[in-house]
């Protein structure tokens, strides 16, 4: 055993001192492999970033309540009549007898990209007093909140951060009414950074929606307090709501985004694997091939066959290891933590940053180094299995 | 007797057609021999030599060194068989272009259980020998043909092997680099002992072996080629 892990290992160390031979050909597989993982790793991050920022949006003691059927709030309307009703539900929490129920009002509006200028779907919410209160995490980083019955609106940092024309002090124009920005909100890197908050009474009667609404929040006595709210919710037959937490709306609005992503970003690693691994197995065939008469000189003067195809795998290995972190460590520096933006559930933008984790890095190597075993693979079995008598002459 | 050949064929099979190399080609090699192989292109000395050093096989017959049949091993037995036994010598030398004269020296004891200090002992030693000690760190881009034919005995000898086998050691150099060799190689020969085959088509090689077969279509045409 001691003697065979000293073959490999010498034949590893002759391998890799002979990489400079093939210098370009080599980097031409690095290179390759390095982009296979910087894709893939580009997509998910940013389908890590994008569920990160959905899922840090809701909490387990609020329930979100949306017409029947609604996945989203922009495709919801809820009326007026069933917000009063929704007050007076049970496991609803109270302040002095007053029910912690937030009817909010979602339209679209147009942003443009401080990056290219183009024209980006934006959320404008109404929402009143309760709404922040139902959004504990909200902090002001610059400016105030809006004040009531004018046409003034804050805006989220995210979106200040990508889109122009939000700047604090700015005034813009929504369809035919202009509206004054005067405060930027952070709230703890959730999709609520994306939005632009407004009150609702002027949102309503600016968007002529004066009786509807998108949806209701109501803060829970407690969590398990759900069940309560939505059994009276489903008995009440002028109540045609589907109810549930808002982490468990946020969560399933993340999973079906970050799945659309990686599920781009899959296939489009996969493909380029395809291209990597021909260029691994051209590399390694070109190795052992310009090295015939040294590998068999090796094997002559007594380096077993396993040894020699372990040692040739190793290279290939080595190869696909240093694309791996090359591909890695540019995405580390230039794209994790990047700030963009995609077109999330209710088809307005969500701001989110790239992020990547340690399992997200993971797998992209470990799909460099399934790369570089079959890429070495073949080529390691013709260095072990090729006649040694015509190798020696070659 | 250190081999034995007895009825050993040797054919290819080449797009459908069977090219017999040998035919029941008989031959003895005492312990302590050096014996020149001569012949024509083609006359099958090298697939003989080949055969002696057990990276190729025979169709059919007998290989015995030292009284252990080889002819059945596995390539893994051989692998270890030539470790042992075998030491090899190119014509164009097979030095590993990326290791220095020490290190290519030092392959095949990597094949044994010998310390780190153990092996530059007997690489110094080998080095030594062949004259080439003030060389040892020396790559084989920066010596001449004849110093790099000195590094290759080296390694062939580093191992103590019973057996050393040449294809043509003298075949890339000039008349007296090749003497120079063929000198060292009768040294090992005379004072190491060691059993020397070499195949040349040069007969001032031929001169410095204890005797000379000649290979002609698979058939050597001398009497004494069995003990």
């Amino acid at each position: 055993m001691a003697n065979t892990l000293r073959q490999i290992s010498a034949i590893t160390r002759i391998n890799i001192k002979s990489i400079p031979q093939r210098f370009w050909m080599s980097l031409s597989t690095i290179v390759a492999i390095a982009l296979v993982v910087g894709v893939l790793l580009g997509f998910l991050a940013m389908g890590n970033g994008f569920k990160k920022t959905l899922s840090s949006s809701g909490t387990k003691d609020v329930a979100i309540l949306l017409r029947d059927g609604s996945d989203s709030e922009i495709n919801s309307v809820v009326m007026r009549e069933q917000t009063q009703l929704i007050e007076e539900a049970p496991g609803v929490a109270r302040v002095n007898g007053k029910a912690l129920v937030s009817a909010e009002l979602y339209v679209v509006v147009d942003g443009k990209r401080r990056t290219n200028g183009i024209k980006a779907n934006m959320p404008l919410r109404g929402l009143d007093s309760t709404g922040f209160a139902l959004r504990p995490g909200v902090t002001f980083s610059k400016g105030r909140l809006f004040r009531p019955g004018t046409n003034e609106v804050i805006v989220g940092s995210g979106l200040v951060r990508e889109f122009s024309g939000f700047d604090l002090g700015q005034t813009i124009r929504f369809g035919t009414s202009t509206w004054t920005i005067v405060g930027v909100f952070d709230a703890g890197g959730s999709v609520y950074e994306s939005e632009i908050w407004g009150d609702v009474s002027v949102v309503q009667s600016q968007f002529k929606r004066l009786n509807s609404y998108q949806s209701i929040r109501a803060k829970l006595a407690s969590p398990d307090q759900l069940a309560a709210l939505k059994a009276y919710v489903d008995k009440d037959q002028r109540l045609k709501l589907e109810t549930r937490s808002e982490a468990d709306y946020f969560a399933a609005q993340a999973k079906q985004s970050s799945d659309l992503i990686s599920n781009l970003g899959w296939p489009l690693a996969i493909i380029m694997t395809f291209g990597a691994v021909a260029g691994a197995l051209n590399t390694m065939y070109s190795s052992v091939s310009v090295r015939t008469a040294e590998i068999g000189t090796l094997r002559a003067i007594g380096f077993g066959g396993f040894p020699t195809f372990v040692g040739t795998l190793i290279e290939a290995v080595i190869l696909a290891a240093i694309g791996a972190v090359l591909g890695s460590v540019v995405i580390w520096l230039f794209v994790n933590g990047l700030s963009t933006s995609s077109l999330g559930g209710s088809f307005t933008q969500v701001v989110f940053t790239f992020s990547l984790t340690p399992r997200i890095i993971t797998t992209a190597i470990l799909l460099a180094l399934l790369i570089g075993f079959i890429g070495g693979f073949f080529p390691a079995l013709r260095a072990a299995r090729q006649p040694i008598a015509a190798m020696v002459n070659e | 007797m250190l081999y034995q050949l007895r009825n050993v064929s040797k054919r290819f099979t080449k797009a459908k057609e069977t090219l017999t190399i040998f035919d029941n080609l008989n031959m003895d090699i005492p312990e302590g021999d050096f014996v020149a192989m001569m012949g024509p292109s083609g006359s099958g000395k090298t697939t003989l030599l080949n055969i002696l050093g057990g990276i190729d096989k025979v169709t059919s017959g007998e290989v015995s060194f030292a009284g252990n049949r080889i002819d059945g091993y596995s390539e893994g037995q051989l692998s270890e068989w030539r470790a042992a036994n075998v030491g090899f010598i190119f014509q164009f030398y097979n030095l590993m272009p990326m290791l220095s004269a020490a290190q290519n020296v030092e392959l095949p004891l990597m094949l044994t259980n010998l310390s780190g200090a153990k092996r530059k002992e007997n690489v110094a030693t080998a080095l030594n020998i062949v004259n080439l000690s003030d060389r040892a760190k020396h790559y084989p881009r920066e010596m001449s043909g004849g110093q790099q034919q000195r590094v290759a005995i080296a390694r062939a000898m580093v191992s103590d092997p019973q057996l050393l086998l040449c294809d043509e050691p003298t075949g890339d150099l000039d008349r007296t680099t090749a003497d120079e060799i063929l000198t060292t190689l009768q040294v090992l020969n005379r004072e190491l002992g060691k059993t020397i085959v070499m195949v040349t088509h040069d007969p001032e090689a031929a001169r410095y072996a204890k005797r000379t077969l000649h290979l002609n279509k698979g058939v050597f045409e001398d009497k004494m080629v069995m003990a």
